[in-house]
Formats: structure tokens, C-alpha cells, sequence
């Protein structure tokens, strides 16, 4: 039963003209004041504004998202026989795809958790996009392994629960901690970003033209009507959501990079591994972060809210996190050499640098450990065009790391006679490139439905901005 | 819920900006209300204090639920690897503890979130599908740019001219008075 709530209105027939003028005269003077609902609306003109780029975009994403679901599809029905890898490279492009795209989400999380912890306001503008972004490349991360299980129609048997069969997983091996760290990771990433989106849901129902579509917020705005209890809740939950994937942005590529230490193989059996994966991770999906802000900022007309003191702040941070790696790199090395252990300095000294994959190893330290060096330039941190080139150079780069440890280690035996030369499929090529199309594909579609900056974060800092600089004019 | 109902009608007033609207809340508040409630785009700052809000309970639930994850997750793992199906590899034992870790963590991560994310919902008591303001034109903007706040018609200082009155001198757009939600 509906409760009939009667609105009496104070309207303008019950007020005498003196009043009127009075109302009047405030409201023009707070419109004045408070341009918020131009801010919303601004923040909101992606989800109402049609565009030729957007269509042209899509249709590439789905295109490429079409060659995902031909490979996954071949690769079902005929096995993954019709991948390149082989005894001894068992492993190669799904699990390098993995690896990448985990490591990619990680940007999103360290945005949203940890500089929510550390009190960053600058994250406001852009930790609604990095979220997306982690929640999308968690998807194509998850893809790979599954597929590389041969049957992936049994992908259950991962999960602890009693079956009749009487087996359980494994939990001594580090595959099964993997399932837990990826799928906890993506879980509570979602719940995060849904979280964070509420309050934009409401301001997205209550601002979109057409019954239909405010039907459809209104139902995922879940009846959020800002009440002060509300906020201060919601504070409270967020506050402790981010809390708790903080140390996700550490743990799960420690984990990931386990699946590789704790086998006794040279290249991969490294108690440096779990924090220069970490390093990696979040250097590459710094480098994801750019790639995807500075079109959707030049295309929404966003460099009022994402400024160029944001691009710069992501240019130092991935400034940092590229020189950890390259002192990654150093030290792994060092310490092969410093082992005296035959198989290590040949692996790091002689495999890698000098054998068959060599090109790979070489581009990738240029990329990697070169392209940072020109953001200690502040014009450099701040030139999209310079950012764009950069976050592309660094996203291959990675790409080839992962490749490099991970094939390099593996396609040089213990027996030189079972040495073998890995060489992907198209199944392989499509397979990474129909998942780059597919995160395109996700990520256009929530840049069309869905706020892609936290307004009402946005709306608070300005407020907390302006009154941070009265004050200061008062002081003066 | 604080504004679940409101069985003798509320007092509605609009502010257009987040200045007045916080200095008419402390007002209210020395005025001596203190059934009052506020809806606003953003957490305004400093309007947690006037709404006398009490401090919550759900950081404790969070915890407790979190705790509970742990243990779930370590027993899931030492009844399968340690009770049910011992399996020896390399020599291991079978209740491997280190090897424990990573996944006890996990699940005490998952737990304790899903707690936040569902028990936030609980103590707000949301999803719902109507609310007596959504009834008031022009609320929408509740979400975009307007400050609102309501008074209990049941609060003690609460009276039906004087207090419509008061949100005027004080800086409303305007006043609306629910007469039953």
C-alpha cells in the first residue's frame, strides 16, 4: 500500500508579490553561487551525448570481442592443442595474457583504496574510470586460466565443496590460492565500484530525460535519496570497503607472481618475485589509466575535472613505479649472478639476453626501463599526446616482461635436447587481441551508461576547495 | 531508520546553497529541534554533528563477520587437505599451515567486504522503491544541487506556523509541509 503524501506546496498563489520577489531574488543569487547542477550535468553529458567516435570505436571493440568468441570457441570444441605451447613451454600466451591483465587492475585499486586511505583528494575525478578499468581487465584476466584448464566446463572442481567424487583442491599448490586471491580480488572490486556509484545512480535518475531510462537508474540507484544518515553510513562502509582492498593491491599479484617462485625453475624460483610483480602491476596499469582518460577527457571536454595536475600526478606515480622495476631488474640479475648457482647465471646472464628470445628481452628493457625517464620533464608529464605514446610503449613493454619470464624460462630445459622454440597460433593472436577488444568493448559501454566521474566526490571537493579558499582569503 | 516515517507529516525546506543550508541546520539545532534530517548531493561537511547522528555498529559487524571468514576459510582447508583427503606430496604434512595462509587471508578479505557492501544496505534499509519525498516536485534535485532539510512534525519544538516561519528566516527557497508520509 502507497501512502497518499499530499505535497502541499507553498506556491506562488499563497504569496504576496513582496515574498515572491524575495524568492526569486534568492533563488537567481544561489543559482549564482552554486553552479553544481552544471557540474552534474557535465559530468552526466556522456550518458545522454551520441557520438559518430563512440559508434566507430564500438564497432572495432565488436568486432575484435566476435574474433574473442571464434578463438574461445575453436579452442573449446578442438582443445588447446591448437595453441603453440608445448612440453616444455607448457605455458606461454594465456598465462602471460593473465598475468598482464591482472596486473593492469591493480592501477584501479591503488587509486580508489589506497589514496582513498591516504586522504589523496585529487583522486576524485578519475577513480571512477580506474575502477571500471580493473573491474574490466579482472574479466579478460579471468578468461585465460579457465581456458587453459583444456575443459573448462569443469571449472568447478577449483572450488572447495564436497563432492561426491570425495577430491578437494589442492590447497598446499599455489593454483588454488590464485582462484581465491583472483576471485576475492574481483568480488570485492565490484562491490567497491557499485558502492561508490549509488549516489551518481540517484543523480543519473534524477536528471535523465525519458521514463524509461529513469526506471532503469532508479532501479540500480537502489532508492538512495542523500539523507544525512545515508551519507554518513555510507561513509563509514566505503571507508572500510577501501580498507579492505588496500591490501588486495599487494596481495594479489604476490600471489599471481607465486604460481611461478615457488617452482624450482631458474628464471622463475625468486624471493624477489611477489613485490616486483606488484611494481609491474601497478606500473602497467598507471600506463592503462592514461590510455583511457586522455581520449575519454578530450572527448567529454573533461579537462576542468580531470586537469593536468592529475596526468602529472600519474606521470610521477608511474615515474616511481617504473624505476622500482627497473631496480627489479638490476637486482634479479645481481642476484643470479651473486647465487654462483650455474643454472640461475645462465638463465639471467646468457638465456635471456643472448638466446633465442632475445629481441623480446632487449625491446622490453627499452620499454620499460626508457620510456618512464622522459616524465622527470614536467612537459612530458603533462603533454597528452607524449602521456598517450608513453602509456602504450610501457602496456607493451609489460606485455613482453611477462612473456619473457615465463616463456624464456621454460622453452631452455634442464636437457638441452628437449629444447624447443615457442611460436603462438592465430588462436593465440586472436586470443589477446579479441580480449584488448572486449575490455575496449566493456569500457565503451559503461562510458555510455554509466557516470564515468564520481560526481558527488567531485561535488565535495569543490565545495571543500571553495571553502578552503575563503578561509584563506579571511586570514589574508 | 531515522526518516522510515513520518506518521504527522514533516516540514521540507530547500536550500539552494551548501553555506545556508548548513548554517540553518546548527540554528535548528540550537532552536532546540531534534528530530531533523537532511538530504544533500554530498556529505556536506560538518552537518554530521547538528544531526546528532549516533556513532555506528556496523565496523563491529564487519569485523566479527570477518573473523568468521578466517575461520571458515582455515577449516574448509584443513578439513579437505588434513581430514578428508590427506594426500602426501614431496612429504608434506597434511595440516600445512604456511601453506594456509594466503587463502585464510582471502577469505577473511571476502567476508569482511561482503559484510560492508550487504550490511550497509541492511542499516540503511535500502533497495527500496518509494520514499514519501519522492513525492515533493522538484526534490530531484536533492541529488543534483539543492540542500533539503526535514523536521519531524513530531519534534517537540515542531509547530505548524512557526516552524514553516523559522525555515523561511533562515534562508529557504521554500517550505513544504507532508502532512502525512
Amino acid at each position: 500500500m502507497r501512502a497518499p503524501a499530499r505535497a502541499a506546496l507553498a506556491t506562488d498563489a499563497e504569496l504576496t508579490p513582496a515574498e515572491r520577489d524575495r524568492l526569486l531574488l534568492r533563488g537567481a543569487a544561489a543559482d549564482r553561487a552554486t553552479a553544481y547542477v552544471a557540474l552534474a550535468d557535465h559530468l552526466l553529458a556522456s550518458i545522454w551525448t551520441r557520438s559518430l567516435v563512440w559508434w566507430l570505436l564500438f564497432g572495432i571493440a565488436g568486432l575484435l570481442s566476435l574474433l574473442l568468441v571464434v578463438a574461445i570457441t575453436y579452442t573449446v570444441a578442438v582443445g588447446i592443442g591448437t595453441w603453440g605451447n608445448n612440453i616444455p613451454v607448457a605455458w606461454a600466451f594465456a598465462i602471460t595474457d593473465f598475468v598482464w591483465w591482472i596486473g593492469i587492475g591493480h592501477a584501479g585499486t591503488f587509486i580508489s583504496a589506497f589514496l582513498l586511505l591516504l586522504n589523496q583528494k585529487w583522486r576524485a575525478s578519475i577513480n571512477r574510470v580506474a575502477e571500471a578499468m580493473t573491474l574490466f581487465a579482472l574479466v579478460q584476466a579471468g578468461l585465460f586460466p579457465v581456458l587453459h584448464l583444456g575443459r573448462p566446463w569443469f571449472a568447478y572442481w577449483l572450488i572447495p565443496y564436497p563432492a561426491t567424487m570425495g577430491v578437494w583442491p589442492n590447497f598446499k599448490s599455489s593454483l588454488p590460492w590464485d582462484v581465491a586471491a583472483v576471485s576475492t580480488y574481483f568480488t570485492v572490486s565490484l562491490l567497491f565500484w557499485y558502492l561508490g556509484l549509488v549516489p551518481d545512480l540517484a543523480s543519473a535518475r534524477d536528471r535523465v530525460k525519458g521514463r524509461a531510462r529513469r526506471m532503469v537508474y532508479g532501479v540500480f540507484a537502489l532508492g538512495w535519496r542523500g539523507s544525512g544518515f545515508e551519507w554518513q553510513r555510507y561513509r563509514v562502509a566505503y571507508t572500510i570497503l577501501g580498507g579492505l582492498a588496500t591490501p588486495l593491491v599487494i596481495s594479489v599479484h604476490s600471489v599471481v607472481s607465486l604460481d611461478f617462485s615457488i617452482a624450482q625453475l631458474p628464471g622463475w624460483h625468486s624471493t624477489i618475485f611477489p613485490p616486483y610483480f606488484v611494481v609491474g602491476a601497478i606500473y602497467s596499469g598507471f600506463a592503462m589509466v592514461l590510455l583511457l582518460l586522455l581520449p575519454l577527457r578530450h572527448a567529454f571536454g573533461l579537462q576542468d575535472v580531470i586537469t593536468e595536475k592529475h596526468l602529472e600526478n600519474i606521470a610521477k606515480l608511474t615515474l616511481t613505479t617504473g624505476l622500482m622495476l627497473a631496480y627489479s631488474y638490476v637486482m634479479e640479475s645481481f642476484m643470479a649472478w651473486y647465487s654462483g648457482d650455474l643454472y640461475e647465471r645462465y638463465m639471467y646472464l646468457f638465456a635471456r639476453p643472448l638466446g633465442p628470445y632475445a629481441v623480446v628481452y632487449w625491446i622490453m628493457t627499452l620499454l620499460n626501463v626508457a620510456t618512464p625517464q622522459i616524465f622527470w620533464w614536467r612537459r612530458c608529464r603533462r603533454s597528452p599526446v607524449i602521456l598517450f605514446l608513453a602509456s602504450l610503449g610501457i602496456l607493451a613493454g609489460m606485455w613482453l616482461e611477462r612473456f619473457e619470464i615465463i616463456v624464456s624460462s621454460l622453452n631452455r630445459d634442464f636437457l638441452s635436447s628437449s629444447w624447443h622454440f615457442y611460436f603462438p597460433t592465430w588462436v593465440d593472436l586472436s586470443l589477446l587481441a579479441g580480449s584488448i577488444g572486449f575490455f575496449g568493448l566493456l569500457f565503451l559501454l559503461f562510458v555510455r551508461y554509466v557516470p564515468p566521474v564520481a560526481i558527488s566526490e567531485v561535488q565535495e571537493l569543490r565545495y571543500t576547495l571553495a571553502h578552503r579558499s575563503s578561509e584563506e582569503a579571511e586570514h589574508a | 531508520m531515522r526518516d522510515a516515517a513520518w506518521p504527522s507529516g514533516v516540514y521540507l525546506a530547500e536550500f539552494a546553497n551548501a553555506d545556508r543550508f548548513r548554517e540553518a541546520l546548527v540554528r535548528l539545532r540550537e532552536k532546540g529541534y531534534t528530530r531533523l534530517e537532511t538530504y544533500t548531493p554530498f556529505p556536506v561537511p560538518g552537518t554530521d554533528g547538528p544531526l546528532g547522528l549516533p556513532r555506528s555498529r556496523l565496523p563491529v559487524a564487519i569485523f566479527v563477520i570477518g573473523l568468521l571468514g578466517a575461520i571458515a576459510a582455515y577449516a574448509i582447508q584443513w578439513y579437505a587437505n588434513a581430514q578428508s583427503y590427506p594426500l602426501n606430496i614431496g612429504g608434506r604434512p597434511p595440516h600445512a599451515i604456511p601453506a594456509f595462509i594466503v587463502s585464510t587471508f582471502e577469505g577473511t578479505v571476502l567476508a569482511a567486504s561482503l559484510a560492508a557492501f550487504f550490511g550497509l544496505f541492511v542499516v540503511l534499509r535500502l533497495p527500496r522503491l518509494w520514499h514519501p519525498v519522492f513525492e515533493v516536485d522538484g526534490f530531484e534535485r536533492a541529488t543534483v544541487d539543492r540542500f533539503w532539510i526535514a523536521i519531524d512534525a513530531r519534534d517537540r519544538r515542531s509547530d505548524a506556523a512557526m516552524t514553516a516561519r523559522e525555515l523561511d528566516a533562515l534562508g529557504a527557497l521554500r517550505v513544504v509541509h507532508l502532512e502525512q508520509a
